[in-house]
């Protein structure tokens, strides 16, 4: 496993003995200037790790909640060079890793190559892909890889087991286990079968495993310690989001409950 | 003639049984389109229904069955139609009309549906969904669950059950649930993210029955195999009743399922040259149309890579048509295929020049064409003219437009 600014991340926190937490936020909702704060905000906090929402217009994998906060940062103009330049002017060296999150078509259509030049040089670490599966990802992967960046995969409780191999040929980083077979968006309890797929998947490859889709309390990641070595949190952090859009001052007090969310669930990691 | 000794016709499954060179490969590429841009959570059930596809393809219990559904439900083969007034308005080459409107429910989309139905029970799903624009493959969908007693959800745009009332109404008379979709654009591209959406948390039960030859591998190639039977009757009638293959084969497209079902068996006939329609609304500013193949990029949506409609951050753009049907930003793969091989030539016709086709066809030959298809009949006309009376168009009439009359009504400024 190459070394990178994620996987020292993991490196350090194995040896800590503890999960990594990294929350996931919509860029441009409400708008671009408050992902910026947020972003500085779940650093002071001591967040392992910043999943970055690049809205979408057709996200198909996301659940309702973060589809609506796609819909309000497009809606209000929001470009992909805004994200970049927001991320660019922050101290990213000593803010946590930051991962985009980031659907194939948008890279597609700015060039695989100019999107990767411009990731790396904001100042991210990695991305996460979701359209683009272990199959269309072989040379996609390569140019990441030559950019010095990650690339997470995503491994579902249906993918089969010959598929992972395939999968894991093509992925760096971290791999981003989802907890449920569906949409992202809260559940009340972790599916059981979950840590027999993470045990199994312990012995296939030597990348981290963090669990995402379904995750929002702190009860939660005590169910995965000894299996996992992540939880990735999106929609019950981006719902925290939502009233924002119709109440902008109430932008500090809200930017406040996230940061204070963000301990809580960093506590639980450590407990 | 030909069109009632069904044994010298080929039949539905016929397309559907032959592998051809022209199949996509292991992972649905059609030359550097299609493949399958999904999250992995749907990797599964993909795989699952490519390998059910695949078996049903040479299983003959599986091709018997449809063969006596299409002959006996939806009333197949469709009649070849000489349109003799058209052809002398247009004044040039004789029009031959290939009457998919005739099928039961209206429409060629029950040709795909109830190969998909079929193969849903197969795999032992208990529960379809389906999107739907004009509302006429939810139709097809809610006939084909009702006949088949799967429980049936169809997704559609808000904007869209504004604008088809009636087949709204069809579809619930039918026993099947309308879920509005009240997110993004609130039309088509929005339903094939509902659903697509539903299939992720509901793969165990439940077949998504996609409407056209868009989305991941395996659907462009499923559609078009279960569609081909169009193309295929009308090869063979063209052959019989004029005792040669057409010059000109037409069809519109949106998605693109008619029209890839009308070509496909006519790819390999060098001599006859195929033209695809598409919605080219008020002009071609962006916004304003529906054409992707005309004026749009390659990209993905939907799981595949093709020609769209997106702005230089690859979000996708709104489109406009007054045809629900062809409201799409995307387009199948294959067509995309086509068009940078060349094979198929693709053209756009404009709101009004349907509008008048729409007319034409009505008070010329007594047949109301759907808003669809009403593109390729204003196409028709024009290409006719171009050409002399001993050619032969041959343009697939892919629906009936009973479903549009409120609409055409409105746009007339009528009232029913």
């Amino acid at each position: 496993m190459p070394s990178s600014r994620i996987s020292d991340v993991f490196t350090k926190l194995k040896s800590e003995n503890r999960l990594a937490f990294m929350p996931f936020i919509t860029s441009g909702d409400p708008d671009i200037a408050a992902t910026g704060e947020l972003i500085t905000e779940l650093g002071k906090q001591g967040c392992d790790l910043i999943e970055i929402g690049f809205p979408y217009s057709d996200p198909i994998a996301d659940g309702p909640t973060i589809q609506a906060s796609y819909t309000r940062a497009l809606d209000k103009g929001l470009h992909v060079n805004d994200i970049f330049n927001t991320v660019a002017a922050l101290p990213t060296e000593e803010l946590p890793p930051l991962v985009a999150m980031v659907a194939f078509a948008i890279i597609y259509r700015i060039g695989p190559e100019e999107f990767l030049t411009k990731l790396k040089s904001a100042g991210f670490s990695g991305m996460i892909v979701p359209d683009l599966p272990g199959d269309e990802a072989a040379s996609f992967f390569e140019l990441s890889q030559k950019h010095g960046l990650d690339l997470v995969q995503l491994v579902s409780p249906t993918t089969k087991p010959e598929r992972v191999e395939r999968i894991l040929a093509a992925a760096s980083g971290f791999v981003y286990c989802i907890s449920v077979a569906g949409i992202t968006g809260v559940r009340e309890d972790l599916p059981p079968e979950l840590k027999d797929q993470l045990r199994w998947l312990r012995e296939k490859t030597d990348l981290p495993l963090a669990v995402g889709f379904g995750i929002g309390k702190p009860e939660q990641i005590d169910m995965l310690r000894d299996v996992a070595d992540g939880v990735i949190v999106g929609s019950a952090i981006v719902r925290q989001l939502e009233p924002l859009a119709k109440a902008p001052d109430q932008k500090k007090a809200i930017i406040d409950q996230i940061g204070n969310y963000a301990a809580d669930m960093l506590a639980a990691t450590k407990s | 003639m030909a069109d009632t000794s069904r044994p010298n016709l080929p039949r539905a499954s016929t397309a559907v049984a032959e592998p051809t060179t022209h199949d996509p490969d292991a992972r649905g590429h059609f030359g550097i389109f299609g493949g399958r841009y999904i999250p992995e959570a749907l990797m599964a059930v993909i795989e699952e229904v490519t390998a059910a596809y695949e078996k049903a393809r040479t299983d003959q219990a599986f091709l018997d069955k449809l063969d006596d559904l299409q002959t006996h439900y939806t009333g197949r083969p469709s009649p070849l139609y000489e349109a003799i007034r058209l052809s002398e308005h247009a004044g040039g080459a004789r029009i031959f009309l290939k009457r998919e409107d005739l099928n039961h429910t209206g429409s060629h989309k029950i040709n795909n549906v109830l190969g998909q139905a079929l193969l849903a029970r197969q795999m032992g799903k208990t529960r379809v969904i389906a999107e739907t624009g004009a509302g006429q493959h939810g139709v097809a969908t809610a006939v084909a669950c009702a006949r088949f007693g799967l429980d049936c959800v169809v997704y559609m745009g808000e904007e869209d059950i504004r604008r088809q009332k009636l087949n709204v109404f069809n579809m619930r008379t039918m026993g099947a649930e309308v879920r509005p979709v009240t997110t993004g654009s609130r039309t088509l591209r929005d339903a094939i993210n509902e659903a697509m959406r539903d299939w992720m948390a509901s793969v165990e039960t439940t077949h998504y029955i996609l409407g056209s030859v868009v989305g991941p591998h395996p659907f462009p190639q499923i559609v078009r195999d279960f569609q081909s039977v169009i193309g295929k009757e009308a090869r063979q009638q063209c052959l019989e009743e004029t005792g040669r293959l057409p010059d000109e084969v037409i069809a519109c497209v949106g998605g693109g399922s008619n029209a890839a079902g009308m070509f496909y068996p006519f790819v390999e006939d060098d001599s006859v040259q195929l033209t695809g329609v598409e919605a080219g609304g008020r002009g071609p500013q962006p916004g304003q149309h529906a054409s992707p193949l005309s004026y749009g990029r390659k990209g993905v949506l939907h799981g595949s890579f093709s020609y769209v409609m997106q702005d230089d951050d690859g979000q996708t753009c709104d489109v406009h048509s007054i045809s629900a049907g062809l409201d799409y930003p995307g387009v199948g793969p294959e067509h995309a295929y086509w068009k940078d091989t060349g094979r198929v030539n693709y053209v756009a016709a404009e709101d009004d020049e349907a509008l008048a086709a729409f007319k034409k066809l009505a008070t010329l030959e007594g047949i109301l064409p759907a808003l669809e298809s009403s593109h390729a009949i204003a196409h028709t006309i024009k290409a006719a003219k171009q050409r002399g009376p001993d050619d032969i168009i041959v343009v697939c009439l892919s629906g009936r437009g009973d479903k549009d009359v409120t609409e055409v009504a409105r746009l007339l400024g009528q009232e029913l």
